[in-house]
């Protein structure tokens, strides 16, 4: 991994596929939200999945990876924020604020699919590394207080909300916050096995409209590359895409699910 | 834990609870052994810790201790130093890896009229156990992510041997191409700098001091918002030379293979001159060095030789990568995510497998789909299988390397021990 983004990736490819709606670039822009402060649980594989999930739909795709020190650019399509330790958490919500790119892009409509301490960062408000109640984007209707009891560590599997679509999630989970969730916003997915958003009320990250939360990793999108196809369909607008083969992640599905319980 | 020989002596001169404490623990350890349970010195130590609180200081009280600590190369670097520190005298060692207080004191009672202990100790102990054994020397290698699941964070990591270590009368031997080393090193009062490289840089991107954005042109580093920043070598890794402080160059000839134990042989060299060995003393003795607890070990199985490499996390999956032989070497990757693992297999995403294109790959271990997962979103060929034999038989000619994190590991010298 290289900050910033490897050049490889930098060059523009012709599009082949689907119709440019909000896509004034030839090519989709794949937005990686600081990776030197919020890449702990292998959040580099979203960027991969859905980099190369767009490749097999012929589709170009410009990935920028955004160091903490650089602007974060505001006509990304797609942009993913991931999960990291404390102080790195805090430190990457001021700068976030301080910037004010990623907020910019949302009001611009922009896609964001967020993990763990990123999801939280979207959020109102976390509690930081110093015990202080810290401001996030308030890009999504929900604030992380610390959880009493022990970390909500281990796997995961949820049913996701029916209106997105989607086959259950299955993933991993390693945070002590717990996330309330506001009006503003659905809960993502409801948790058949693990602690989700450890409210206790079995749900599991928040959405609205093209903003998504999530405290899966594993990474998510290598255990559910349908997310990352929504996240691409969102992008372009469209409700296909060419079909692109699923084998061995539908195996990995199956072996997750089967070694998850699954209480009804 | 033998309870006879040259060791009865020093038994002897021990304070009687130690004694007994001792004792104890050599009957533990040889009931548990008996039972089939391994070695039984976990055990053993354990049992004689509880007797005697004080049993590890006291047995550390007459030799000269060395404590070895990294997320990555300490039982190979303690390995090597115990190698270069016998030209000077006896010594004991936790050969074998049991890193944590039980294993340690085990291992010390075990160990006859040695001048040295070199202890490898786990990076989370390892305050408390220099605190005990009041080392002369500490050698720290490195600190990167490992074991999401259970381990602390890399930077309080850091923080913790900053803190544990700061009034340490030892010499700290440190690698100064780390910066989260750097930072645990810098409040001590003796520290020697080691540029002993780093390939991994994903876990020190941000200063550990303030937080601020690490600029890391070429091989230096520093951050430009609190000017904390990589510290002038004493000792250097150059090529395959160690550059000693009066900048003399001498050769390594190692038996063990890759960049990483060239670093670790040179932070070895550097910990040797603690103790008056010269360089070119020590690295000869540490020519002798085969294989680590079978890592490096080239077996015969089925005909064939296969290389059995470990690698425990994304630093030693990458350091691994730079050492096996050029494609088309067949390459077999077997991981497991048990509890000695770490259930969480989410690191897989942080390791560039991109580097194995070119070369036959066959997939195997508990989360052998997660890796298939990894390696088709890399764009790789690869075949998935169920043991060794499998992808022996499939293997095209070449000496195989096969490359499995800790229990995988475990399993792959079982398989080519039959
Ligand atoms: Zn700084």
């Amino acid at each position: 991994m290289s900050y910033p983004a490897d050049p490889q990736f930098q060059q523009p490819q012709q599009q082949q596929y689907g119709r440019p709606s909000r896509m004034n670039e030839s090519s989709l822009r794949l937005v990686w939200v600081y990776p030197d402060l919020l890449s702990t649980y292998g959040d580099r594989g979203n960027a991969l999945v859905v980099e190369r999930r767009a490749r097999q739909r012929g589709l170009g795709v410009t990935r920028i990876d955004v160091r903490s020190d650089q602007a974060v650019p505001t006509s990304g399509d797609i942009y993913l924020i991931g999960g990291g330790e404390d102080r790195p958490q805090r430190l990457a919500a001021e700068r976030l604020r301080n910037d004010g790119g990623l907020v910019r892009a949302a009001e611009n409509g922009a896609i964001i699919f967020s993990v763990c301490a990123g999801y939280q960062i979207l959020g109102r408000e976390f509690i930081n590394d110093l015990g202080e109640r810290e401001p996030g984007l308030g890009l999504l209707d929900v604030w992380t207080t610390r959880g009493e009891g022990a970390r909500c560590v281990g796997d995961v599997l949820a049913d996701v909300d029916p209106q997105l679509g989607l086959p259950q999630l299955t993933g991993f989970e390693n945070h002590q916050g717990v996330t309330h969730l506001g009006e503003g916003v659905k809960p993502l997915a409801s948790v058949r096995t693990g602690r989700g958003n450890g409210t206790g009320d079995g749900t599991e990250g928040a959405y609205r409209e093209t903003v998504f939360g999530t405290y899966l990793h594993g990474p998510v999108m290598a255990r559910n590359p349908a997310v990352a196809d929504m996240l691409i369909k969102l992008a372009l607008d469209v409700s296909a895409l060419p079909p692109a083969d699923t084998t061995w992640y539908d195996a990995l599905r199956a072996e997750r699910i089967a070694a998850t319980s699954q209480p009804a | 834990m033998p309870g006879t020989g040259p060791e009865a002596a020093r038994d002897a001169s021990l304070p009687a609870r130690a004694k007994i404490a001792v004792t104890a623990g050599k009957m533990a350890a040889a009931l548990s052994q008996k039972a089939g349970r391994g070695s039984g010195s976990v055990i053993g130590g354990k049992i004689a810790l509880k007797l005697d609180p004080d049993l590890l200081a006291t047995l550390a009280e007459h030799l000269d201790v060395v404590l070895v600590s990294a997320t990555n190369g300490k039982t190979t670097t303690t390995r090597l130093i115990a190698e270069a520190l016998r030209a000077a005298g006896p010594v004991v060692s936790n050969a074998l890896g049991a890193n944590m207080p039980a294993g340690i004191t085990a291992a010390l009672a075990g160990g006859s009229e040695a001048r040295f202990g070199v202890i490898e100790v786990d990076e989370k102990y390892l305050a408390t156990v220099a605190r005990d054994t009041r080392p002369k020397a500490i050698a720290l290698l490195n600190l990167s992510r490992d074991q999401l699941d259970r381990a602390a964070e890399t930077r309080m990591m850091a923080e913790k041997w900053r803190e544990g270590l700061k009034d340490s009368d030892a010499v700290i031997i440190a690698n100064a191409d780390d910066p989260l080393v750097t930072w645990a090193a810098s409040s001590c009062k003796k520290v020697v700098w080691v540029a002993a490289g780093q390939a991994w840089k994903e876990d020190a991107w941000s200063c550990p001091s303030c937080g601020g954005v690490m600029q890391r042109p070429g091989e230096d580093w520093f951050c430009s918002q609190c000017g904390f920043r990589r510290p002038n070598p004493h000792w250097a890794l150059q090529g395959t030379h160690v550059i000693d402080p009066h900048r003399g160059a001498w050769p390594i000839q190692l038996q063990l293979p890759g960049r990483a134990n060239l670093a670790n042989a040179t932070s070895s060299a550097a910990v040797a001159a603690v103790f008056g060995v010269a360089p070119q003393v020590a690295l000869q003795r540490m020519q002798t060095v085969a294989a680590v607890a079978g890592r490096y070990d080239v077996v015969q199985y089925q005909g064939r030789d296969v290389r059995l490499l470990l690698a425990k996390n994304p630093a030693g999956w990458l350091e691994t990568f730079t050492l096996i032989d050029q494609p088309p070497a067949p390459v077999v990757l077997s991981v497991n995510a048990l509890d000695a693992d770490g259930t969480d297999t989410s690191w897989l995403w942080d390791v560039d497998y991109e580097r194995l294109a070119g070369h036959p790959i066959f997939v195997m271990g508990q989360r052998k789909l997660d890796l298939a997962v990894r390696l088709e979103v890399a764009g790789l060929q690869f075949q998935v299988v169920d043991t060794l034999e499998q992808a022996v038989r499939l293997a095209p000619p070449g000496r195989i390397e096969a490359i499995a994190n800790y229990t995988a590991f475990q399993q792959l010298r079982k398989a080519v021990a039959v």
